[in-house]
């Protein structure tokens, strides 16, 4: 027998409370864990954006087209290291309701500008000189099981072609990956030049064009002077860095990150209630013992650290639990989510993060009961007045 | 203050305040409690028996006069200070036995060992020792759920005395039981006081249990009205 048996005694002395609390606290880090992922992978684009990176798009909004012409004029602006462009081709393949994440590019000039993307050089070759030629992220190949070689047809929900036909013939030659950049290996990507012969409409014509400059020092005075220099023409420019971008565009769709932590607080919060007053119940219901205990010669302070021993043990358990099961649920359902959120999975941060938030969960509603534990004189607990 | 008494209280009074009403147990009591002693205390229910236990104890706080234990002023020592000094010296025994549920027969025993220095095997061998004492030996491993009252309160007795306390302090510990199972009970508390040298004081409405004591102390409304020698 030791200190910890008793803790554990204790809590296992009614054990379906006990369970039910731990359903309880599991459920609340399955939330946690899954809900917080989502978010980490949600805005993984915007964390990994280079601070040298930053991308032009028409002023009305980014879905409105700039000139072809602009990625060149960019290029050769004071500062300016490297740019490329990128049109969204609304691609899919076999189901339309599965879009692509499928953009028309300049292959040399994208692979300036991200040079996270890894690619065999063979591959990159191929890419680079055959213009019906696409790259594919790892994650997008794997989903529909492409090889390097495959000859595959994707479709446009979009654009046309001059025969008619809304589909496009491909060769998959180029299968990348982007291990500090987890969203880019969703995407496909096609030449440019074989979007503009093709489609009937919208030739010549970009939806962004991204560049790297010298040093994220110039990123300001780069940035004016590209629309300063577009002002007044057709198609006015708005320049931030890529972050911002990303930033401005994942919150089109709300404040997620604001959504997920609600939800989280919201659960916490009601998990917190409900621990905390089951542990006040469970301590009084043995305050004869806690009585007697001391009377043996156990101090307020030997009773205090057991009830927070307790509480603790109880909430780390129950979020190991609920962290573990999420860690299961993210690994085989990951695939699945690639189309909507790329790279979920179960990162260390969260994981510590959900660890942290068990022991104040514990520190909390053991707070109370501890507190009364260790007031609680013993004529008192042995019900003599 | 003499050594030869275990517990000598002097001047002592005790009053509760209950909302605005100040309610006297006792006022300027005085007992000698000598080592070896074995001390029965009876009177009606309120007349103070049970705050002269805790008193005694170190459980309540007197709110004036004096204890002391074996030369050793007590009332005066902070909650920490007394919960060691209980756990050295003192071992109690209560009507309802107070074992806790959720352990085995030894594992309760075991319970005033955790405060000691003791290694494990030197535990379980105090507990065995204690067990074999009053004759749970082979009850070791059973909870209370599955031993009858006097079992139980023989468990609670191994678990007094485990620490080798110079004291036992025992509140109605046959008020729960059946005649011949509070005749064992009294047995092993003799023996404990006669055998092994301990002091006893027992709490009791029961004239049979309190003829087993040395003397008998009658308290009523605070004051002892009469004390018998029974040796």
């Amino acid at each position: 027998m030791n200190h910890a048996l008793l803790v554990a005694k204790n809590l296992g002395r009614r054990k379906l409370r006990t369970s039910l609390m731990l359903v309880a606290i599991l459920i609340a880090f399955f939330l946690f864990g899954c809900l917080e992922c989502f978010n980490h992978a949600f805005y993984a684009s915007e964390n990994s954006a280079a601070a040298d990176r930053l991308v032009s798009v028409n002023k009305i909004n980014f879905t409105m087209p700039l000139p072809v012409s602009y990625v060149e004029r960019i290029r050769q602006m004071p500062g300016v290291t490297h740019a490329t462009s990128q049109s969204w081709f609304g691609g899919y393949y076999q189901d339309p309701r599965e879009p692509l994440f499928m953009f028309a590019t300049d292959p040399q000039g994208y692979l300036d500008v991200y040079p996270s993307i890894q690619m065999a050089p063979a591959q990159k070759q191929v890419w680079l000189s055959d213009r019906t030629a696409l790259a594919t992220g790892r994650v997008t190949a794997e989903k529909y099981h492409w090889k390097v070689g495959d000859h595959i047809p994707i479709s446009s929900n979009i654009y046309s072609r001059s025969n008619g036909s809304h589909s496009w013939d491909f060769t998959v030659a180029a299968i990348y990956s982007a291990p500090d950049d987890p969203a880019r290996e969703s995407l496909v990507l096609m030449h440019q030049d074989y979007f503009d012969e093709t489609v009937t409409f919208g030739r010549d014509q970009v939806n962004m064009v991204m560049f790297t400059t010298s040093s994220s020092k110039l990123n300001d005075s780069i940035a004016k002077a590209i629309d300063a220099a577009f002002a007044n023409s057709p198609a006015e420019t708005t320049t931030d860095t890529a972050a911002a971008f990303n930033r401005a565009f994942t919150a089109q769709l709300g404040n997620i990150a604001l959504i997920i932590s609600l939800v989280v607080a919201t659960a916490f919060a009601a998990i917190l209630l409900i621990v905390g007053n089951t542990m006040v119940m469970a301590v009084r219901e043995r305050t004869r013992e806690i009585g007697v205990l001391k009377t043996l010669g156990f101090t307020g302070r030997t009773i205090c650290y057991q009830i927070l021993a307790e509480s603790l043990l109880l909430a780390v358990t129950g979020a190991l639990l609920g962290l573990g099961a999420a860690t299961l649920v993210l690994a085989t359902t990951s695939k699945m989510l690639q189309g909507f959120v790329s790279g979920m999975q179960m990162v260390p941060s969260v994981f510590a993060a959900g660890l942290g938030w068990a022991l104040v969960l514990g520190l909390v509603t053991g707070a109370v009961p501890a507190w009364s534990g260790l007031r609680l004189r013993i004529a008192t607990a042995l019900g003599r007045r | 203050m003499a050594a030869a008494f275990s517990f000598q209280l002097r001047h002592v009074s005790k009053r509760f305040v209950k909302g605005k009403e100040t309610i006297s147990v006792f006022d300027n009591l005085d007992l000698d409690i000598p080592a070896q002693d074995y001390v029965a205390v009876m009177g009606p229910s309120g007349s103070g028996k049970t705050t002269l236990l805790n008193v005694l104890g170190g459980i309540d706080h007197v709110t004036s006069g004096e204890v002391h234990f074996n030369g050793q002023r007590v009332d005066t020592l902070n909650e920490s200070r007394l919960s060691q000094w209980r756990a050295a010296n003192v071992g109690f025994i209560f009507q309802f036995y107070n074992l806790m549920p959720v352990l085995t027969a030894a594992q309760n025993v075991e319970l005033p060992l955790l405060l000691t220095k003791l290694g494990r095997k030197e535990r379980r061998r105090n507990v065995a020792v204690a067990l074999d004492l009053v004759d749970l030996g082979d009850r070791s491993k059973h909870y209370p759920r599955e031993m009858s009252g006097g079992q139980q309160q023989r468990v609670a007795i191994a678990r007094a005395i485990v620490s080798d306390p110079k004291v036992l302090l025992c509140d109605e510990p046959t008020g729960d039981l059946d005649r011949t199972t509070a005749d064992e009970v009294l047995a092993i508390l003799a023996l404990l006081n006669r055998e092994h040298a301990k002091t006893v004081v027992i709490v009791t409405h029961d004239p049979e249990a309190a003829s087993h004591a040395k003397r008998i102390l009658h308290l009523n409304k605070g004051v002892f009205v009469e004390r018998t020698s029974l040796s």
